[in-house]
């Protein structure tokens, strides 16, 4: 008989936080920018520099503990990692392990078997360290400190999951509490979140747990799940053959769908943690929590109950609107524009979403502002231009955020609702399609679309359809 | 009276009334280095062109009234722990042999910004371990007592130079005595303010927790002026305090009626030189013929310093020499295999074996399994070495003792015997744990010739009242024997040492 | 001397602090290194029960610097005393993951 394993995984997730600067120093944090750039002698080690900790990424910190119903450390401190790593400018990291910020917090997500909570174990503040370019040319590597001193929390989470669905919606509830506070993207393709998976598997029933490793370079949901499922496949084997797991900490290759054990660094893993003495405590108190408290955005629940009392929309795309803040707000900006929230709900929903998909964006990329949807909401409203030219505006729109009255004036694509213009459009067509108008009194309903289109083309896009559809009618 | 023989005030003073100019000063100064920088070796580097511009720029801005403080246009030597911009900053280490900052010190800009001339940067025991200036990867220095003897350490360059008169004034950085021994052994005044008093920015850290920058200089009033300079509130240090009372001249003061001195008789034990005690001890008399209340008393806990000191400031240099690994500046090795080769090849040649003990022992402390044992065990010390002062301070003004049990020992005795040489730390170590003030006034010369110091520790934030007790103990002892005159002498090959008399 | 520093633990430190020593050099560790803790166990004799371990003297807190970029492009200066630079980086020895 199989034995049935049961799999139990414990998340570290790495969060860039959205501050300008450094953690330590003032240097910008602004992504791109030639190597080297943004650095100054704090963030690259030099002899007698000193750090001074960036007040906004306390507060972002404890907004993410407060949102993730953590206790807040009151006292805290930061504490060196000493290892020797050349992106590491002091070859150490300035971290907290003694007095994290934020403990013992739970996060609650929506699993096949019902609602779940996913304890947190802690959250600490840290700073990150630069990247490592290899050169193939000369052999060698070139390290480039513009990331060094980017200020990250780390999100440790309890080893309460129990398969990829159940992480993947821990990455999703944290992604989207983390974005609509403002405090990052987390776009796990450009490393701003990255998350490092623990992993152990155990017999059902078993309640020690067994060995566990780490895996690290998973740059997507779907290379987390990957890894996932093959790691379990793998330690199960191993279990089966009578052999052991090991602990230690594996890469995984997405490409081939398969980790391996990373090259130890020659480090004995001792990082000698102790107080960094060039910094000094943090003392939060309550009134510093309530005003971050009060800071706080409206989170997402919240939201969604509130568009179904004040906006009466349905359900299916409250969700779909509130999954990304940022569409949250572009739609209740444009409904304080005026327009109709079904209507704007509606551009949001078919062709927003549509065109997000086919470019492969996220909707933190959103480039269009709420004037400019209100202004195009309007043009379509009053019939002075057609839905297919409204589609075209809206994706030039999308493409460069254009203000659509001026593109509209400047491209000259006002419907023309000039009646006798259109007649005698109408009648050319008529006259011109002998062949589609016999059908039509003959019967089939269908050629009237026929010489609707014809219709449309003569007037270069530019008329009602529906009034073309019934002068046709009219005149056949 | 030469140039040379004017403490640095009196010379502020020549200087703005326009007896002397800038140029006749750094000029002198200069020609004193290239007498008896080959005797003494107080300097790394000089900056001969630097200085020389820099006068000129002094001076112009002078005459403008664009600089008006009491040390506009002195000529001062750096300690070669504190980055200058644009000028070699080794901590007399080959692993920063080449290093050249693009940026000073605070402590540095602060002495520029009140128109200092920097002569140069001075030798120290390298990365400030040590108490002789003998492990400095440039050579020693001589003491210009005796060169014989070693200047003390690890600020011996700077104490030196001020004594051979090759500056004027210097700067040092204390984190275990590094001032005030140095300023003991060579007869001059050295001062250790409160811990946060000084930036630390750009002082190349060896402890972080007890590493504060600090002037070596003639006299009393020198002390106070060149603090109030160094004093100042550093947004780019988080350790450093806002303060307010550092109008440090402001205590020049002849008055020590009523001021209440403890003499921890834990200092006068064993170990304790005779000649050292008594010109300590008769010093504490002249203060209390002034009116001070002097009394015996117990400090306690005194011979637990030194273990907690060591085992702190190991640790914590241990990680902040972690950034030397021939990556972004420094020295790196020339042949290598692979990355981790090429961190430690350059560390084990580049550093010197004092620093690498301590590197080794430091790692050792806070290393999976001693780290309770040993670091955090040491921090609960200090928390109770901090608390004997604390009971010390509420039953007195101050506390008077010796700065070092013996006078400059010789040249290549202490190093054999590091545990003796960390020993000769008991008086001072303490005080930086502590995080207190301390300044140390020449008080005696002993028969063989060598200066004697007297320290004299306030409670936090009280250098006024240790200025105003040296200020006065100074005015009473009169000229410390052989100061300027002796170093004049001495500089020109004359006998060392015998020609120095006993002190009253 | 109550502290016998084995090679393991010099090997292990010259690993943590990234040093090299010769073998002489590795005696000599082992020997200072026993003699320095002998006098650290001093400290030992000391009864901190229920004390605190000090990192700072005064209880300073709160040190903050706001969130306003300062620092513009300082690359030449960063990179002017490199032993090694290429394209405007630091280059070292080849790393590997």
């Amino acid at each position: 008989m199989e034995k049935q394993y049961e799999t139990v995984i414990g998340l570290e997730v790495h969060v860039e936080l959205a501050t300008k600067t450094k953690i330590f120093c003032g240097c910008s944090t602004a992504f791109g920018g030639e190597p080297n750039t943004h650095t100054c002698p704090v963030c690259t080690g030099m002899p007698g520099s000193l750090p001074v900790l960036n007040k906004r990424v306390l507060e972002y910190a404890v907004a993410v503990g407060l949102a993730t119903n953590c206790e807040i450390t009151q006292y805290c401190k930061f504490d060196r990692k000493n290892y020797f790593y050349p992106d590491n400018p002091q070859n150490y990291q300035i971290s907290q392990l003694y007095l994290p910020i934020c403990r013992n917090g739970k996060v609650e997500i929506e699993t096949e078997n019902g609602k779940k909570l996913v304890g947190i174990h802690e959250i600490h503040m840290e700073e990150d360290a630069g990247k490592l370019i290899h050169d193939e040319w000369d052999d060698c590597s070139l390290v480039d400190y513009n990331r060094s001193g980017v200020p990250l929390i780390e999100i440790v989470s309890e080893p309460d999951m129990r398969s990829a669905q159940e992480v993947i919606a821990y990455l999703e509830k944290l992604r989207m509490t983390i974005q609509y506070l403002g405090a990052s993207d987390c776009k796990l393709q450009e490393g701003s979140m990255r998350a490092d998976v623990n992993l152990s598997v155990r017999e059902a029933g078993e309640e020690r747990f067994g060995t566990r490793t780490e895996m690290k370079n998973l740059n997507s949901f779907k290379a987390i799940a990957r890894a996932i499922e093959g790691e379990r496949e793998r330690q199960i084997d191993l279990l089966e053959a009578g052999q052991k797991v090991i602990q230690e900490t594996r890469r995984w290759d997405d490409a081939k769908g398969e980790s391996y054990a990373m090259r130890s660094k020659e480090d004995a893993q001792d990082y000698r943690y102790f107080p960094d003495p060039d910094l000094v405590p943090v003392v939060l108190d309550q009134a510093f929590l309530d005003e971050v408290r009060a800071k706080q955005p409206e989170f997402r629940e919240d939201k969604m109950a509130r568009y179904r009392r004040e906006f009466d929309l349905p359900d299916y795309d409250i969700d779909i609107i509130t999954a990304s803040k940022r569409m949250a707000d572009l739609f209740e900006a444009t409904v304080a524009l005026g327009a109709q929230p079904k209507k704007v709900s509606n551009w949001l929903m078919v062709e927003t979403l549509r065109l997000l998909k086919e470019k492969e964006m996220d909707p933190e990329d959103i480039r269009f502002s709420p004037e400019h949807l209100a202004k195009l909401i309007s043009l379509a409203d009053s019939k002075a231009v057609n839905s297919s030219v409204a589609k075209e505006v809206f994706e030039e729109m999308f493409e460069s955020d254009i203000d659509p009255e001026k593109y509209v004036e400047e491209k000259g694509l006002k419907t023309v609702n000039d009646e006798s213009a259109l007649r005698r459009a109408v009648e050319k067509v008529i006259a011109d399609n002998p062949q589609s108008v016999t059908d039509y009194r003959g019967g089939k309903e269908k050629a009237i679309g026929f010489l609707v289109g014809q219709t449309m083309k003569a007037m270069k896009g530019k008329a009602d359809p529906g009034m073309v559809n019934q002068l046709l009618k009219e005149l056949l | 009276m030469s140039i040379l023989d004017k403490t640095a005030a009196e010379l502020g003073a020549a200087i703005k009334n326009g007896e002397v100019t800038v140029m006749q000063a750094v000029e002198a100064s200069l020609s004193r280095i290239e007498e008896s920088e080959s005797l003494y070796n107080c300097y790394v580097t000089v900056d001969r062109e630097g200085a020389l511009a820099k006068a000129r720029e002094i001076q112009k801005k002078i005459d403008q009234g664009i600089l008006t403080g009491p040390l506009a246009g002195v000529p001062a030597a750096i300690k070669d722990n504190l980055c200058t911009r644009g000028l070699l900053t080794t901590c007399s280490s080959r692993i920063l042999g080449n290093f050249v900052p693009a940026y000073s010190a605070q402590a540095v800009l602060n002495l520029e910004r009140a128109g200092a001339v920097i002569l140069g940067k001075t030798n120290m025991d390298e990365f400030a371990m040590g108490s002789t200036t003998e492990t400095s990867a440039f050579g020693e220095t001589k003491n210009p007592w005796n060169p014989g003897h070693v200047p003390g350490g690890s600020s011996g360059g700077s104490a030196a130079a001020v004594a051979a008169g090759e500056c004027f004034y210097a700067l040092g950085s204390d984190t275990g005595g590094s001032i005030r021994q140095p300023a003991s052994f060579c007869g001059v005044v050295g001062m250790k303010p409160t811990y946060g008093t000084v930036s630390r920015y750009g002082l190349i850290a060896y402890g972080s927790s007890l590493d504060q920058i600090g002037p070596l200089c003639k006299d009393v009033r020198d002390c106070a002026t060149i603090m109030e300079i160094l004093a100042s509130h550093d947004p780019k240090d988080s350790t450093s305090i806002k303060r307010d009372d550092t109008d440090f001249t402001g205590a020049l003061v002849e008055d020590v009626k009523g001021l209440r001195i403890g003499i921890p008789g834990d200092y006068f034990g064993e170990g304790l030189d005779l000649e050292v005690k008594e010109a300590v001890l008769g010093a504490a008399k002249v203060l209390e013929e002034r009116g001070a209340l002097v009394e015996e008393f117990d400090l306690s806990l005194v011979e637990y310093a030194i273990p907690a000191y060591y085992t702190i400031a190991a640790a914590e240099a241990s990680s902040n020499l972690e950034r030397f690994d021939g990556i972004k500046y420094g020295y790196r090795t020339e042949s290598y295999r692979g990355l981790h080769n090429m961190y430690k090849k350059s560390r084990s040649e580049g550093f010197g074996p004092e620093v690498k003990r301590r590197i080794m022992l430091g790692s050792f402390v806070l290393s999976s399994g001693y780290y309770d044992a040993y670091y955090l065990k040491a921090l609960r010390v200090k928390a109770l070495i901090k608390k004997a002062f604390d009971n010390a301070f509420a039953k007195y003004d101050m506390i008077l003792g010796p700065v070092a049990p013996t006078t400059a020992p010789r040249l290549g005795e202490s190093l054999s015997d590091p545990i003796k040489m960390y020993l000769g730390d008991i008086y001072t170590i303490s005080v930086n744990l502590a995080g207190l003030p301390g300044l140390s006034v020449p008080c005696g010369i002993d028969s063989r010739g060598l200066p004697i110091g007297l320290q004299l520790i306030g409670d936090c934030f009280q250098e006024k009242k240790l200025i105003r007790a040296a200020y006065t103990y100074e005015k009473a002892r009169g000229k410390f024997a052989g100061s300027m005159e002796h170093a004049g002498g001495r500089a020109s090959g004359g006998k060392a040492g015998s020609d120095a008399g006993k002190e009253a | 001397m109550a502290n016998i520093i084995s090679d393991e633990t010099i090997e292990y430190v010259g690993i943590l602090a990234k040093l090299e020593l010769t073998d002489e050099e590795k005696e000599q560790a082992k020997k200072d290194m026993g003699s320095m803790l002998d006098y650290i166990d001093k400290l030992g004799e000391l009864d901190t029960r229920g004390v605190e371990p000090m990192s700072h003297v005064f209880p300073v807190n709160n040190v903050f610097r706001e969130d306003v970029v300062t620092n513009g492009d300082e690359r030449e200066a960063i990179l002017k005393n490199a032993p090694e630079e290429k394209n405007g980086m630091f280059a070292v020895p080849r790393t590997f993951e």
